[in-house]
């Protein structure tokens, strides 16, 4: 197969995108062995993860112009069909495929009933239904403790196969145990890798010129033949199960769910910023907005704290690059990012070539 | 005398507190092009979008073949056979012309004869066919509004002022688009402002005053009588 068609014919149409796209696809395919270390491999798995779950959300945003706050609820029911799977059917692979199926098809379901229910309605209300059922599911599963674990979530446990128990050689290669561990990683790497080319056919598909056509000018796409609300719905219940799947990789890696790791409201603001500072309507936005902004929600502390050090003869800066502020420089990052790149970096990218 | 091809009757449409047409009339025949003339606000484009479901008629009855397609989903009046090209093009800018072209033939890829007849009739859109649409000159961006329709065979034609604002060498393509059009046997429902384009291209011509239509009859008839033009349609019209 060619390369063409393993990115359905969907280039960068930038040397600069192209190379970075390469660069991070190299980067969290080698992760292990090029950044050694808990900390940096479990940020590489939730990079993989969120290029997921933001490409699935620029399916609805980008392609669609379908404004959701549900995002995230999606992500959970992904994640919490592993967890109650797992914690319910016990240890093994076949509680991680059917909590992952489960999962996939309440959030098609539920998806498709929102859908069908509400995409008739203007884009704001449509936006405000979902952040409601969003915030009643939230809700719900922190006050179903004998079900969910409440606010403290659920642990379980995942096949001893994928896990740091499991041996698969003696000693180390390069450096790096191959045990369990390590095939998790890969496995959170393939899936993603998979459900990111899926989402990429997709929008490269007739369906997905349709859905542009939708988002430019519904009354004309309507008015040359095709049912809107059902091309919107099929969109949605599209991007609720990718963003599922990606929940349920999600709880694979981490072994536990809560509400603070996939439902929270703070995910969707991160999910809508990382569609923005990479471009919407361009998948390999997800790509670039969600490596950018999950490493610097992993290192900017780090950096922050160097940059403190380094400034500490100079009177009241180092408050200023103190590492409790990370969060006013992420802020300062995201508005720079959007001064300099109105259409999101890949925008910015193809519009230089 | 053949049934028309689109029969309106009665067909009263309001748009929020605003009643459009009252009781509107008319009768589009099988084959030909008739225009749908009138002073700008009449209620021209209002007639063509309730056609086409987009605003919905509140009384009255609309058949097409006759069948009745009063309370029919917009995409299904359209996949029974009835093109609508609007007023302001409703290109899509951000995909490129041979994706506009795609989508707008909704059954299946535009036949391999048709698409060259498409080109012969429109060069330009040969030459800018992997371009963004939205970079398309106001008369390209009205050629590729025609030739949507025109993608797929279709029984009846709505198009609405198609050479507003265009310079007259492109308002020449557009009628030589049209006649061929014509040529074909389509039956086409024209609104025009520019009245030698109408006397050149309409075969039969509905004036509309109010939401009504106050005459209806053979367009050269229309076009020979200068006193029923001025009764009709004040000095609006264009003799371009």
């Amino acid at each position: 197969m060619s390369l063409g068609a393993l990115i359905s014919g969907d280039r960068p149409r930038s040397r600069l995108l192209a190379a970075a796209l390469i660069a991070i696809l190299i980067g969290l395919a080698l992760a292990p062995f090029l950044f050694p270390g808990t900390r940096s491999v479990d940020t590489a798995a939730r990079v993989c993860v969120f290029i997921v779950l933001v490409a699935s959300y620029d399916l609805m945003l980008g392609y669609g112009g379908i404004v959701s706050f549900a995002h995230t609820m999606f992500f959970g029911m992904g994640a919490y069909g592993v967890a109650l799977a797992s914690v319910h059917l016990g240890r093994g692979f076949d509680a991680l495929a059917l909590g992952s199926l489960a999962g996939a098809l309440a959030a098609a379901l539920l998806a498709a009933l929102i859908g069908l229910f509400s995409l008739r309605v203007r884009a704001i209300f449509f936006a405000m239904i979902t952040l409601a059922v969003a915030s009643a599911v939230a809700v719900l599963v922190s006050q179903l403790s004998a079900l969910t674990g409440g606010e403290d979530g659920l642990s379980y446990r995942i096949p001893r196969a994928l896990t740091a128990a499991a041996k698969y050689a003696d000693g180390k290669v390069l450096g790096v145990r191959i045990n369990g561990k390590l095939v998790n990683y890969y496995l959170v790497f393939t899936v993603s890798l998979i459900l990111f080319m899926v989402l990429l056919r997709i929008v490269n598909s007739p369906f997905g010129r349709v859905l542009q056509a939708i988002r430019e000018n519904d009354f004309r796409a309507e008015a040359i033949g095709y049912r809107v609300v059902a091309y919107r719905t099929a969109a949605t219940c599209l991007s609720a199960v990718a963003a599922a799947l990606a929940g349920a990789t999600y709880a694979i890696w981490l072994r536990y769910v809560g509400p603070a790791t996939t439902l929270n409201f703070e995910i969707m603001v991160d999910i809508l910023l990382m569609v923005v500072i990479g471009g919407m309507g361009t998948m390999y936005g997800a790509v670039i907005g969600a490596t950018l902004f999950v490493v610097a929600q992993n290192y900017l502390q780090t950096l922050l704290a160097a940059a403190g050090a380094a400034l500490a003869p100079v009177p009241a800066l180092p408050l200023l690059f103190n590492p409790d502020r990370w969060l006013l420089w992420l802020g300062v990052l995201f508005v720079l990012s959007v001064y300099f790149f109105p259409t999101g970096i890949v925008g910015r990218l193809r519009q230089r070539q | 005398m053949a049934d028309p091809i689109l029969r309106l009757s009665g067909v009263s449409t309001d748009i929020a507190q605003y009643h459009i047409l009252h009781g509107l009339d008319l009768e589009v025949p099988e084959g030909g092009v008739t225009m749908l003339l009138g002073r700008n606000g009449v209620g021209k484009t209002t007639t063509l979008r309730t056609v086409m479901g987009l605003w919905r008629a509140r009384a009255g009855t609309i058949t097409f073949e006759g069948r009745d397609i009063t309370a029919l989903p917009t995409p299904d009046i359209a996949r029974a056979g009835i093109a609508y090209v609007p007023e302001d093009m409703g290109i899509f800018t951000d995909l490129t012309v041979e994706e506009n072209m795609t989508l707008a033939a909704v059954s299946g890829p535009v036949d391999p004869d048709r698409l060259d007849w498409i080109f012969a009739t429109f060069p330009p859109l040969r030459t800018f066919w992997r371009s963004a649409a939205g970079n398309l000159s106001g008369g390209q961006k009205q050629m590729l509004a025609i030739a949507r329709a025109m993608a797929e065979e279709r029984r009846l034609y709505l198009i609405d002022e198609p050479t507003k604002g265009l310079a007259p060498a492109i308002i020449a393509t557009m009628a030589a688009a049209l006649r061929a059009l014509k040529a074909q046997g389509a039956s086409i429902l024209l609104v025009e402002q520019n009245f030698a384009v109408a006397s050149m291209l309409g075969d039969s011509a509905a004036v509309m005053d109010d939401g009504r239509v106050v005459w209806a009859g053979a367009m050269a008839e229309l076009a020979a009588d200068s006193a029923l033009q001025e009764r009709l349609m004040g000095l609006s019209v264009e003799r371009a």
